[in-house]
């Protein structure tokens, strides 16, 4: 694709505060539950007249960076399983270039609305389902008054710890016990392909580490930022191999997310481990009833079923990006609130 | 010690995005070279990781938002 037709926006001083505001809130949800600060950031930028690929490209180059220095900010926590964290992240790099091509071939066959769909639909699916689960999870946790450091095991991840028979394993310091290599190779890469179609494979990664391979969820949110530092190079290199990464957009963003990283790595400190499933769990239920919201919007574009009013579909439209404006800013309230109810309450 | 510190950082966050700026033009097309340009955004993308990861890091330190010490003590 011929790139010199692409439209780099002119930059104004409000576009450049709303993306450093909505950078420093992604990257505060970001470091405390090791992704989801993302996903608002594409459709922003979308609204301010930056081309789909373009601002997807330029959410990407934002990551890598951003991950890093949060990883290495909780690696200074002890919240970090770098081993387990690269093994995941080369096989999500896998999933992301295999989510990325099924994306194209969607696209090239239903079109825009078709790969629209086809992205709100996973989102729906997924989160429905590990959404619900991590708030179930939070909520019987909170209500057992659990030990304020301390998690239980799941029980299929004490599965997972006694498997002899599935080839080499290779010991998980987070884990505390030995994970056959082929369990991680599925887990990473649907990491990777939800990250190619939703921009937040971390939906996946973060309650898989928790739930499948027995991370505490406060190691499992630190290492998903291995995995999205791994993967958004790749993407990087991807994307910047077509000319499609606009650095400026990139930057601004990660200036006001490195104020929020590191804020919501610090975040992690203060609270009990329930509580990063609790902003998680918020921020999926949440983004899915976004996502449900402009579902029948896409099915009316489609064809497949009746006609949707002009002004309804755009009030549907509307609705579902404020709610998703509100699933962010929400899960960045709670962090802050959090925080300071942490250090308020921490000895001087 | 500490403020002259995150100072300097500060100096040097404000130059490197003062540079990119004042370059936009020249940002644009090395950004739409493709190929190997590549290399570009993803050196520059780490090089401002690095003095503005350091930079924020330093900031909410300086303001008093430090870590639970119980957790860095893991």
């Amino acid at each position: 694709m011929d790139t010199s037709s692409l439209n780099f926006i002119d930059l104004s001083v409000a576009n450049i505060v709303f993306l450093l505001f909505v950078g420093f809130v992604g990257g505060l949800v970001s470091g405390f539950i090791g992704s989801g600060g993302a996903f608002v950031l594409t459709p922003a930028m979308m609204s301010m007249g930056v081309p789909g690929i373009v601002a997807v490209a330029s959410n990407i180059c934002h990551k890598f960076p951003k991950a890093l220095v949060g990883a290495w900010k909780r690696h200074k926590y002890g919240h970090l399983d770098l081993k387990l964290g690269i093994i995941l992240g080369l096989s999500a790099e896998f999933g992301m270039l295999y989510g990325a091509n099924l994306q194209q071939d969607i696209k090239a066959r239903f079109g825009d609305v078709g790969s629209n769909l086809y992205v709100s639909v996973a989102f729906v699916i997924v989160l429905a389902i590990v959404g619900s689960w991590v708030m179930y999870d939070a909520w019987s946790l909170y209500r057992r008054r659990a030990a304020e450091h301390a998690e239980p095991t799941a029980r299929l991840a004490k599965w997972v710890h006694g498997i002899r028979w599935l080839g080499p394993r290779f010991y998980s310091h987070g884990a505390k016990a030995h994970i056959p290599w082929l369990i991680t190779l599925p887990i990473g890469f649907a990491t990777g392909m939800l990250a190619a179609t939703i921009a937040v494979g971390g939906f996946i990664g973060v309650p898989a580490m928790h739930y499948v391979l027995g991370l505490p969820s406060m190691m499992a949110s630190a290492t998903e930022l291995v995995i999205a530092f791994i993967m958004g190079l790749g993407g990087t290199i991807k994307y910047g191999w077509s000319g499609f990464v606009d650095l400026r957009l990139a930057m601004i963003i990660l200036a006001g997310s490195l104020f929020g990283i590191q804020l919501g790595a610090i975040g992690t400190t203060y609270v009990k481990p329930f509580m990063v499933k609790v902003v998680m769990g918020s921020i999926m239920v949440m983004v899915l009833v976004s996502r449900g919201f402009i579902i029948p919007v896409y099915l009316s574009e489609l064809g497949w079923i009746s006609p949707i009013a002009e002004g309804s579909a755009k009030l549907l439209r509307q609705v579902s990006f404020w709610i998703m404006v509100a699933a962010l800013v929400g899960g960045a309230a709670i962090v802050l609130g959090a925080l300071i109810r942490g250090m308020r309450a921490r000895p001087t | 010690m500490k403020w002259i510190k995150l100072t300097t950082l500060g100096l040097i966050v404000a130059t490197l995005y003062g540079l990119l700026f004042f370059n936009e033009q020249e940002v644009i097309r090395l950004c739409k070279l493709g190929g190997w340009g590549f290399l570009f955004p993803v050196i520059v993308a780490f090089v401002f990781s690095i003095f503005h990861g350091a930079f924020t890091s330093l900031f909410w330190d300086a303001l008093g938002v430090k870590a639970n010490a119980r957790d860095e003590d893991d």
